[in-house]
């Protein structure tokens, strides 16, 4: 039977280390709301969403209640729109209806964010693709919880770099026509590579085409957690160091296991994955940068950062392997920087810059993650950044991802702030000299060598 | 069997057990297990319970016992057994 200090270090874990279930999120597939005529498909998604839906966040809210832990959201993932609205949507004017119809669903079943108002050109964009890109700015200025993520490249495809091109510009022009609120259209936008088609968080969830009609995946997080069960073991080996991050991922990936099931029955739902992400907030405790000194480095960004994360990383995916049998998603350790106030305070004190973050980037779960940058960056040097993760990604055969923003009307040393679980992050310089004349060749980067396994 | 396990943490004082357990009672809810401990003046306590013949839902407890919670100064929790038995056992 249950003892009791397991019941105390259970709720203690939940009270005083903000263990919590980050997410559970419905995937829809819109793909049977296809119409070419554009009031049939937003009717069409209106009502399959709002169906669906429609008793998420009340049993959500039940299984907080019943079993202690925080569900902190409840969101809706969906088929890339670019596949859905291809045929109904003819202009920019047209994808941003379709994209305030997901807005207005999402807020009537009350889910925090809707993802999916994406395209996957790892190869090339068809025109209705390269349509839904250009509605972005538009799309990510008039809705609120609308998410949206472009896939530019894959490890068995390439880099589609005219896409990488055209969303350097995207991202400035969402910045722009967002910088009455410090440009914060951009954290609402991901560019990948290797996207993964059960993501459950965001920006970046969409409901992939090789999902069920519907499905629930589950993202837990615990960065509290783990930083406290390291400093128990202060002055130990990397054996001791690795067993106590694989025990702590362990648990905390059974929770979520826990929490999936029930929802999964309770919502008649298949359930899909859990994705144990060590997603930090912005509140102190609940950091990885936190992880990084407990483990011994003086502040994030020091020589060992990258090793630390690489370990860290890795214990996280095998403690959450052994605990449930479909785990997916990104799973690992997340860097976004706004997100995580150990990260803002050393990249504030100078220990931590964007050449030491994308390394970082080669061994955590995603990638440039929530990182500000100067208002006036040029659009190409975005691109020429976005080149640079897609390439880590292609090459290593991981999701990387990037989500830049450049903050209209600050410059290095300001500081942008987004509110709520986005935080605030000061602005970090970029290199500026110009790669102009590499990203706007056009075409593709040819998929890697190891692409050829048949 | 579903159980359900009600913590109460609070400064000790006269009546704690008292309380909770007449609830317990009044409403047909059975302890199966209970222990207690006080650590530095704080009351620590653990029941298992079988609430499946209860008169009353899972959620009407939890909302009774929190109230019964704040009139004794304590914090009273009441979880099912599942996260427990997921977290700590393989």
């Amino acid at each position: 039977m249950i003892n009791m200090k397991e019941v105390i270090e259970t709720n203690s874990m939940i009270q005083e280390m903000n263990l919590d279930v980050r997410t559970i999120t419905l995937g829809i597939n819109l793909l049977d709301c296809v119409s070419d005529r554009i009031e049939v498909l937003k009717q069409n998604i209106y009502q399959k969403i709002k169906n669906k839906a429609k008793d998420l966040v009340r049993v959500g809210n039940e299984i907080e209640k019943e079993y202690g832990i925080p569900i902190v959201n409840k969101r809706i993932s969906v088929t890339p729109i670019s596949l859905v609205a291809a045929s109904a949507c003819k202009s920019i004017e047209d994808y941003v209806e379709v994209a305030k119809i997901l807005d207005k669903v999402a807020k009537e079943v009350q889910v925090n964010f809707i993802g999916g108002f994406s395209a996957i050109v790892s190869k090339g964009m068809t025109s209705s693709e390269e349509l839904l890109i250009r509605s972005l700015p538009e799309v990510l200025k008039q809705t609120d919880c609308v998410c949206s993520s472009v896939n530019v490249g894959s490890s068995k495809t390439g880099i589609d770099m005219d896409a990488v091109l055209l969303l350097g510009e995207i991202i400035q022009k969402t910045a722009y026509l967002t910088k009455d609120h410090d440009s914060i259209g951009c954290a609402k936008l991901v560019v990948f590579c290797n996207a993964p088609d059960d993501n459950p968080f965001m920006a970046g969830a969409f409901h992939g085409i090789s999902e069920p009609d519907v499905v629930i995946h589950v993202g837990v997080s615990g960065p509290g957690v783990v930083k406290r069960a390291l400093e128990e073991v202060k002055d130990a080996d990397f054996e001791v160091l690795c067993e106590t991050i694989k025990k702590t991922a362990f648990k905390i990936t059974r929770v979520g296991q826990l929490v999936a099931k029930e929802a999964s029955k309770r919502l008649h739902i298949p359930f899909g994955i859990i994705d144990l992400s060590l997603a930090p907030t912005p509140m102190v405790g609940d950091s990885i940068a936190e992880i990084f000194e407990t483990m011994g480095l003086e502040k994030a960004g020091a020589p060992g950062t990258t090793a630390a994360l690489a370990l860290l990383n890795d214990q996280v995916k095998k403690g959450g392997v052994m605990a449930s049998s479909y785990v997916g998603g990104l799973s690992g350790a997340f860097i976004p920087v706004s997100e995580d106030q150990g990260m803002i305070d050393a990249v504030t004190c100078g220990a931590l810059t964007i050449e030491k973050l994308e390394a970082m980037t080669c061994v955590c779960s995603v990638g440039l993650d929530m990182v500000a940058i100067p208002g006036d960056t040029k659009p190409s040097t975005i691109s020429g950044m976005i080149a640079d993760e897609m390439a880590i990604g292609m090459i290593n055969q991981k999701t990387t991802a990037v989500r830049l923003i450049p903050v209209i009307g600050k410059k290095v040393g300001d500081v942008a702030s987004f509110g709520g679980l986005l935080g605030h992050a000061p602005v970090l310089p970029v290199n500026s000299f110009s790669c102009d004349a590499f990203i706007k060749r056009g075409g593709r980067i040819p998929a890697p060598i190891h692409s050829f396994k048949n | 069997m579903k159980k359900t396990i009600i913590t109460v943490l609070g400064k000790d004082k006269v009546g704690i057990i008292s309380e909770v357990c007449s609830y317990l009672a009044k409403y047909n809810i059975n302890i199966l297990d209970i222990s207690q401990t006080i650590v530095q003046g704080f009351f620590n306590m653990m029941m298992i319970v079988d609430m499946n013949q209860s008169s009353k839902s899972f959620l009407e407890i939890v909302n009774d016992l929190n109230q019964i919670g704040q009139q004794l100064e304590c914090k009273i929790q009441v979880q099912k057994e599942e996260i427990f038995d997921q977290m700590h056992r393989i």
